[in-house]
Order: C-alpha cells, then sequence, then structure tokens
C-alpha cells in the first residue's frame, strides 16, 4: 500500500486537516470539523451508492441514531466518549446488519424507497421515546465535559477524533476498493444477477457493506452531537443532509474515494459562501439545486470523473 | 364509540385525498419507471396556485380547480423536457436527483419569495354534525372531488387515445414505438398528468388545512406510503392505499398519541416494502 500514489495523497489530506486549525485558528477548525463529518458521511455512502449502486437515501440514520444512542449513553450511563462513540457504533452496525438482510432483498427504487421510510421511522420513534428525550431531544450538561479538561479542551479532542474518523473512512473506502469483497460489490453494481452466477454472495455482500457504511458515520454522530450539546431528533434524522450527501457525492465523483471527499469538502465551503454572502442567502437551496441538475445532466461523473476522462493519466493517482 | 366513528370517517375522506395525489406519484413511476422527488414541491405549489387564484379573483376555491390542473399539466411537460427528458434509461440514482434537484429549485424560490409562514384558503362550507362530533365540510367536498378526479382520469387512460397511449407505453416502450406511438412525447404527456394530479390534490388540502411552501414534504411521505400499500405504477391500488392510510390514521388517532401515528405508517411502509414488494393487492417480487 506505501508504494501506491494515492496513498500518499490520503496522508497529505489527513495532515491538512491537522495542520489547517493550528495555523487558522477557531473561525478555521469549526469549518474544516464540518467538512470531516461531510467527508465522512459521503465517503462512507460512497461504498452503497458509488461501489454497489445501491441508492442510500437515508444514510443519515446512522450518524442520527448513533449520535442518540452515544448522548444517552454519556448522559444517562456517565459512559466515557469514547466508550459511549464504540458502543454506539457497534450497535448502529449491528442493527445495520440485521436491517439491511431484510430491505436489501429490494433493488433499485424498491431499496430508495425503503431506506427514506427508514429514516423517517426512526426519527418518528426516537421522537416519541421518552428516554432519548422526546421531540426536545437530549440536553448535554457541562460536567460531562469535565473528563476531557473542560470545554475548551474537549472542542480540540473532538476536532482531532474527527479528523481520525475522517482518516479511517479514506483507509477504509480505499482498502475495500482494492480487495476481493470491493471487487465483487463492484460485479454486483455492474450486474447482480451475472454476479451472483459467477459466485458472489450477493445478499450477503450487500448487507455486510450496508453494515460497515454505518460504522464512522455512527461514531462521527457521536462525536457531533456530543461537541453540540444538544441532540433534537429533527435535526439527527434530517433527510435533507441526507441527500446532501448524495449531491456531494456526484459533485465530486460516486465510486472514486477522493471524489465523495473532495466533493464533499467543497460542497461544505460552497455551501458556506452561499450562506453567508448576502445576495445568495435566501438562494442557497435553488443554487445548489442547479448545480445538482446541471451535474446530473451534463457531467454524471463529476469531477473527478471529467478529470479521468480528461486525463487519463490521474486515474492511477486520484484512485 | 361514536367518537371513533367520526375519527375513522375523518381518516378515510382525507384517505382519499392522500390517495389523489398518490396516483400522481404512482402514474409517473408506472409510465417513466422513475420516482418523481418534485412531488412533494408540486404539491405545494398547487396549494399556492390555489391560494393565489382565489384572492386574486375571488372565485370560489372549487372553480379553480380546473386551472390548477391546467397549470400543473403544462409546468409537469415543461420539467420533463427541462430535467427528466435526459435521465430516461439511465441508473435509478440519476433520475432521483435530477427530480430532487428541481424540488429543491422549487422549495427555495418558494421560501424566498413566500418565506414559511403559514397560508390559509378562505372557504366557508356546512358541517355534518354526528352528536357531539363534526365532520367539517371541506373535508367531505375534498373527498368527494378527489375520487371524481380519480374517476375522471380512469375514463381518460380507458377510453381516449392519448390515455391508451400512455398505457401502451407503460406496459411496452419499445412496442409502443413500432406501433407508430412517439414514446416521448407520451411520457411528456404522462408526467405533466401526474404533476397536475399532485397539484390538484395539493389544492384540495389547502381547502381543510393551513400550509406553508414546506408542508409538501408530509404530503409527499404520505404519497410514498400510500404507493407502496398499493403497489408502485398501480394507480387504482395508490387510491386503495390512500384510504387505508387514512383508515388507518383514522382509527389508531382516538387510542394512540398522534405523534405516534408516523411509526407505525413508516415501519408499515418499510414492513410491507420489505414482505410485499408488488404492493397489498397483487403478488410479486420487487425488482
Amino acid at each position: 500500500m506505501l508504494r501506491r500514489p494515492f496513498f500518499w495523497v490520503m496522508v497529505a489530506i489527513v495532515t491538512a486537516f491537522v495542520a489547517a486549525p493550528l495555523l487558522g485558528g477557531i473561525d478555521t477548525r469549526e469549518s474544516f470539523l464540518l467538512a470531516a463529518v461531510y467527508m465522512i458521511l459521503a465517503l462512507n455512502l460512497n461504498l452503497m451508492i458509488g461501489y454497489t449502486g445501491y441508492v442510500n437515501f437515508g444514510s443519515i440514520v446512522f450518524f442520527g441514531f448513533g449520535g442518540t444512542l452515544g448522548l444517552y449513553a454519556v448522559t444517562v450511563w456517565h459512559w466515557p466518549l469514547w466508550a459511549a462513540a464504540a458502543g454506539a457504533a457497534a450497535a448502529v452496525s449491528l442493527l445495520a446488519l440485521l436491517l439491511g438482510l431484510g430491505i436489501l432483498r429490494l433493488r433499485g427504487a424498491y431499496f430508495a424507497l425503503a431506506t427514506i421510510g427508514v429514516v423517517e421511522a426512526t426519527k418518528a420513534f426516537v421522537s416519541n421515546f421518552d428516554p432519548f428525550g422526546g421531540s426536545t431531544g437530549m440536553y448535554l450538561s457541562f460536567a460531562s465535559y469535565k473528563p476531557l479538561g473542560g470545554a475548551r479542551e474537549a472542542l480540540w479532542i473532538v476536532y482531532f477524533a474527527m479528523i481520525a474518523l475522517l482518516a479511517a473512512s479514506l483507509l477504509l473506502s480505499y482498502a475495500i476498493k482494492r480487495s476481493r469483497f470491493g471487487l465483487g460489490l463492484f460485479a454486483i453494481r455492474e450486474d447482480e444477477d451475472a454476479a451472483m452466477v459467477l459466485g458472489v454472495n450477493a445478499p450477503l455482500y450487500k448487507a455486510i457493506v450496508y453494515s460497515v457504511s454505518a460504522i464512522l458515520p455512527a461514531m462521527a454522530g457521536v462525536l457531533f452531537f456530543f461537541k453540540n450539546g444538544v441532540i433534537e431528533p429533527s435535526q439527527a434524522f434530517d433527510l435533507t443532509l441526507s441527500i446532501e450527501a448524495i449531491v456531494m457525492l456526484m459533485l465530486g465523483g460516486q465510486g472514486t474515494v477522493i471524489g465523495a471527499a473532495l466533493g464533499a469538502f467543497l460542497y461544505e465551503q460552497f455551501r458556506g459562501y452561499l450562506l453567508t454572502s448576502s445576495t445568495f442567502s435566501s438562494f442557497h437551496l435553488v443554487i445548489a439545486g442547479a448545480l445538482l441538475l446541471l451535474i446530473v445532466l451534463f457531467a454524471p461523473g463529476g469531477l473527478i470523473g471529467w478529470a479521468h476522462q480528461r486525463w487519463p493519466g490521474t486515474r492511477k493517482v486520484l484512485e | 364509540m361514536l367518537g371513533v366513528v367520526a375519527s375513522v370517517i375523518n381518516g378515510l375522506l382525507l384517505g382519499a385525498v392522500y390517495g389523489l395525489a398518490a396516483i400522481g406519484l404512482t402514474l409517473i413511476f408506472g409510465v417513466l419507471k422513475i420516482i418523481n422527488l418534485t412531488h412533494g414541491a408540486m404539491i405545494a405549489l398547487g396549494m399556492f396556485a390555489l391560494y393565489f387564484l382565489v384572492s386574486a379573483t375571488g372565485v370560489s376555491p372549487y372553480l379553480a380547480l380546473p386551472l390548477v390542473l391546467a397549470g400543473g399539466f403544462v409546468l409537469g411537460v415543461a420539467i420533463y423536457w427541462l430535467a427528466v427528458h435526459r435521465v430516461i434509461g439511465r441508473a435509478e440514482l440519476m433520475s432521483l436527483l435530477a427530480t430532487f434537484a428541481v424540488n429543491m429549485m422549487v422549495v427555495g424560490l418558494g421560501t424566498a419569495v413566500w418565506s414559511t409562514s403559514p397560508y390559509n384558503v378562505q372557504i366557508n362550507v356546512p358541517g355534518v354534525s354526528l352528536g357531539r362530533y363534526t365532520i367539517s365540510g371541506t373535508s367531505i367536498v375534498a373527498a368527494v372531488l378527489a375520487i371524481l378526479f380519480s374517476l375522471a382520469l380512469y375514463l381518460f387512460m380507458y377510453y381516449t387515445r392519448p390515455g391508451k397511449a400512455i398505457r401502451a407505453v407503460a406496459s411496452n416502450r419499445e412496442a409502443a414505438e413500432l406501433m407508430g406511438i412517439p414514446s416521448y412525447r407520451v411520457l411528456s404527456i404522462a408526467f405533466g398528468l401526474g404533476i397536475a394530479i399532485a397539484g390538484v390534490a395539493g389544492a384540495l388540502i389547502a381547502t381543510m388545512y393551513p400550509f406553508t411552501i414546506l408542508s409538501g414534504g408530509g404530503y409527499e411521505l404520505k404519497s410514498f406510503v400510500a404507493t407502496v400499500l398499493g403497489g408502485l405504477g398501480n394507480p387504482a391500488g395508490a387510491l386503495l392505499g390512500g384510504l387505508l392510510l387514512g383508515l388507518i390514521q383514522g382509527a389508531v388517532s382516538p387510542f394512540v398519541a398522534v405523534s405516534w401515528t408516523p411509526v407505525i405508517e413508516f415501519s408499515l411502509f418499510v414492513i410491507i416494502l420489505i414482505a410485499f414488494p408488488m404492493g397489498l393487492f397483487r403478488v410479486g417480487k420487487g425488482r
């Protein structure tokens, strides 16, 4: 792996994320934290959409439910943050495995609809379930930040933990892409029936990748909502963010690791610019929508797909 | 007991309107094989179209419905040629995203222009009282009109040439093309019809409840549930699915807090998708 140029591209990305806030200060840290969250979501969603060809509209459910479970563990059981993140990720990915064995029997549009149903059902359940705080959600008390050395230090620790998750997401995406398992997923994407005839255990592969794509977003959810100090169901299970993650993938180029990361990063910067600019702030949805439509109609490969076509040599470096 | 009856009747009346909205969604899926994610935005536009028609001209809201239908059709055909035509026959992701992009633009513009504060259409229809309970007149009229619109669509699909062409394209586009049917034009007509129906359903909802530009989203999800209950691409099933959804809502609400209904609805939705992907009224596998 060390001899592959793309490995060093990933190292460069992570280094940039570590260095940026140290040089740029707190504003840069907040912007890069959000970018890292988006990148984690997009990279893991890419495992489903880009690698396996299954449109998961509900990837946000991993993030939101992970956050809900994690904050519950922190506030009610007083677990340390690390244990809460690990526990939430394990629980969410186990649930995803069980759910995946069911809903992944569906294909195409049917699967896409089912994933929307999963988000809405989970959101409605969490909004009504009193131990999770109902529709107002849960709040962290100030004391929860004590074990990390106070609120100010906690913010930095959460940032670097998030970067670690980003690094893990990049590595996971790349490792799967290079593996026999990944080859099986690509075969399912191209032609599921043919893949099964050739000996790919498609139902199991799909359920595994669905479950694996839940782990890191669930941890990111715990960290993100821990940092916010509050979790509300309407915000944690926001279907729009789920679909924005798909926009990020399309922008960068689905199916490639660097495309997912780049798309998410650019989308975050672009969104921040639109939201703060005085002319565009009320039209940011319109502009994002128009951008998405143009990509879908005229450049379905995204930025990286376009670059690969224009300069075939980049395929070796930007995987 | 009377309360339960009243609640069930209310649910069924509302269910007829859900059913009409779901017909718009399922028609587009049946013919174009795409899931129309502009559905919610079009429902919302129907609401606002009714509001502005009524407040500008002062006509009765019910007389403005044909205009909403016509406007929705024109808008739908335009959206087809702008955004959908190029993604026909490509991967699902592309058509989902193309229609969602239009949805984002409409909702974004609507939010900027009309903000997200609620609007409502002034309307007076005497209700029917049932002991201590009243069934509101607007619900009854809306349900009757929804059924009439569904019936009209049925007649159109089975007894007119364009309707027959739409059904031919839905069952086999290549064969229809070989018989001399201009299939892309038929696709655009079907898309326009689906949008027009969504708009009318939105307008009917606007006669009953206050609304914002964001209201469409919730009704879009209801339409999904109704569509899946009836089987994707099956208009009669969608209407039955809508009625069933309304029935569930009405039968559950006297016993369980209203906020739990979505949990039941969406769990049912996922379970039905897994167990009966072709809907409750047909058998087969979801492929």
